[in-house]
């Protein structure tokens, strides 16, 4: 069961309106798999998994989400609205330069956005200190998740961060990887495995099936940081 | 002499006692001396291997969450290799820490070009909102170490180096101190330079400004030293050469003026062999000095 959130001027957003949401921002009700890849990952994340919503957006003890693949964040936004941390309103202007919704997203122009991402290789190792620093101050609650994309995980400093992680048993650390094959130089099952052979907790879904994505989301991983593989349909196919 | 780097660890040791914000980040680099700061906070000093992009992110990360990391390791590997974490992961994420260096241009010169860093502050200088301490001293280390983590959130980094004056001299954080004054010219003189830089100009007619915070860059000292009419200064510093000129001329819009900017060499040396040979080697040796300074101002600088 999808729930929902009433939204400004009282209006109720689930998932099927997420699409007239990004419409808003393409000026197309139809939207290819690339600019819809995350969508399922972003909404299940959002509405089920993860203990934040605009009243927590600067609450210590918030979960933290943390867009690495800032590449093609209108579905991001789109959820983001329909949460209501941003308004709807602010959709149409996207990537304009009154707009604080860029191409790439800005963590200090967008209530909700934990990290200003487009390069790619950053959003995991901000991640680690993120959990860290939680750690740190004795806030054992608040998990951390960070969405990359496959083909982002070609970048070194993604490999820091998951030989850093999986060593040190950082369990409150989880990562999304949304795979729609367009890594190059891949083999097949090499990011699980990747993940797997530094430590972590691994499990490979559908990222479309909701169901499927809830479940490996929530799936226990004592004492590991967790990654889900999510697949999609390729971005070439 | 202790070194600059001594007081490194004992000083963190003591903020990490005593300010729960402070955290302190490690590339294996330097982990020794936190050996029983580590038992002590075992979530707050963290040594992540030598892996320097996920040292400058992990540091954003804790900032992220309100805590104030300290990041330790050699200059080329703390600002050159993770520079893009420097630019995003802190600038433009819109959080602080301090970054710390040591081996500076050339502290290890038999190490060889892998492990000289003398562009940090160029680098730096092309990123906007940091501050830049260069002590020339351990004692003014350790106070500039302490400014700096007691700057709120902002974005400081403290090179630290082998050389150092023979005494130290205070420091607040931000200005330049007149050392000498005369009326031909003007040299600043930035960190461990200042010692050569008052035997080079031993008898010359100028006002010696020793900076030990180059960015923000003193501007007002400068102008003051200048004075009212043309203006000839000369800016001697341990890192590439003309890394400040252009903020001398900013200073000096106001005024016809000259810059002479000394400084390490851009051209690769591929030499090993010691500091003091390196140091003549660019040119910023006592005798170098002189001639330098001496040839730029000409005969009304000397007495």
């Amino acid at each position: 069961m999808t729930r929902t959130i009433t939204g400004e001027r009282g209006r109720a957003h689930g998932y099927a309106d997420l699409a007239g949401l990004m419409a808003l921002m393409s000026g197309d009700e139809k939207h290819g798999p690339a600019a819809t890849s995350t969508l399922d990952v972003l909404w299940v994340l959002y509405d089920r998994v993860l203990r934040v919503g605009p009243e927590q957006a600067d609450d210590p003890g918030r979960d933290r989400f943390l867009l690495s693949k800032g590449h093609g964040p209108m579905a991001y936004y789109a959820v983001l609205a329909a949460k209501g941390f941003v308004p709807a309103a602010w959709l149409p202007g996207f990537g304009s330069y009154d707009s604080p919704l860029g191409h790439h997203p800005d963590r200090t122009l967008v209530p909700g956005v934990e990290i200003g991402s487009g390069s790619l290789g950053h959003g995991l190792p901000i991640a680690v200190g993120t959990a860290l620093g939680l750690r740190a101050q004795g806030l054992d609650e608040p998990r951390v998740w960070v969405l990359t994309g496959d083909a982002e995980l070609d970048e070194g400093s993604n490999h820091e961060a998951i030989a850093f992680a999986g060593a040190t048993g950082l369990e409150r650390l989880h990562t999304v990887v949304v795979d729609n094959a367009s890594a190059r130089h891949a083999r097949p099952g090499g990011i699980a495995a990747r993940f797997e052979a530094a430590g972590w907790s691994t499990a490979t879904v559908d990222g479309r099936d909701h169901e499927a994505l809830y479940t490996a989301f929530t799936a226990p991983h004592p004492g590991r940081p967790h990654v889900v593989v999510a697949r999609v349909a390729p971005k070439t196919a | 002499m202790d070194t600059m780097r001594d007081r490194l660890a004992p000083v963190l040791t003591r903020l990490l006692d005593g300010d729960p914000r402070v955290a302190v980040l490690l590339a294996e680099i330097g982990a020794d001396g936190f050996t029983e700061a580590g038992r002590r906070h075992p979530d707050r000093v963290i040594n992540v291997g030598i892996r320097e992009q996920l040292l400058v992110g992990a540091a954003a990360g804790l900032a992220l969450t309100g805590l104030r990391p300290v990041v330790h390791t050699f200059a080329s590997f703390l600002v050159e290799r993770p520079f893009e974490q420097v630019k995003l992961d802190l600038g433009h994420q819109g959080v602080g820490a301090v970054l710390v260096s040591a081996a500076a241009s050339y502290d290890w010169p038999a190490g060889g070009y892998t492990h000289m860093a003398p562009g940090d502050v160029a680098l730096l200088g092309t990123l906007d909102g940091w501050t830049v301490h260069v002590p020339g001293h351990p004692d003014e280390a350790e106070t500039l170490l302490r400014h700096a983590v007691a700057a709120g959130d902002d974005k400081v980094y403290v090179r630290l180096s082998l050389l150092s004056n023979g005494d130290a001299l205070p420091v607040d954080g931000a200005r330049f101190r007149t050392v000498r004054e005369g009326r031909a010219g003007v040299v600043v003189a930035v960190g461990p330079t200042l010692d050569d830089v008052l035997t080079a100009t031993q008898g010359l007619d100028v006002t010696v400004l020793y900076a030990t915070t180059v960015r923000p860059f003193d501007a007002a000292a400068v102008r003051r030293a200048a004075g009212a009419g043309r203006a000839d200064v000369v800016l001697v510093e341990p890192y590439l050469a003309g890394t400040s000129t252009a903020a001398v001329n900013d200073a000096l819009t106001g005024v016809p003026h000259r810059v002479l900017g000394l400084g390490v060499g851009r051209r690769e040396l591929r030499r090993y062999g010691t500091a003091a040979e390196h140091t003549a080697a660019h040119g910023l040796d006592p005798r170098s000095l002189r001639e330098r300074i001496g040839g730029f101002l000409g005969a009304a600088a000397r007495h």
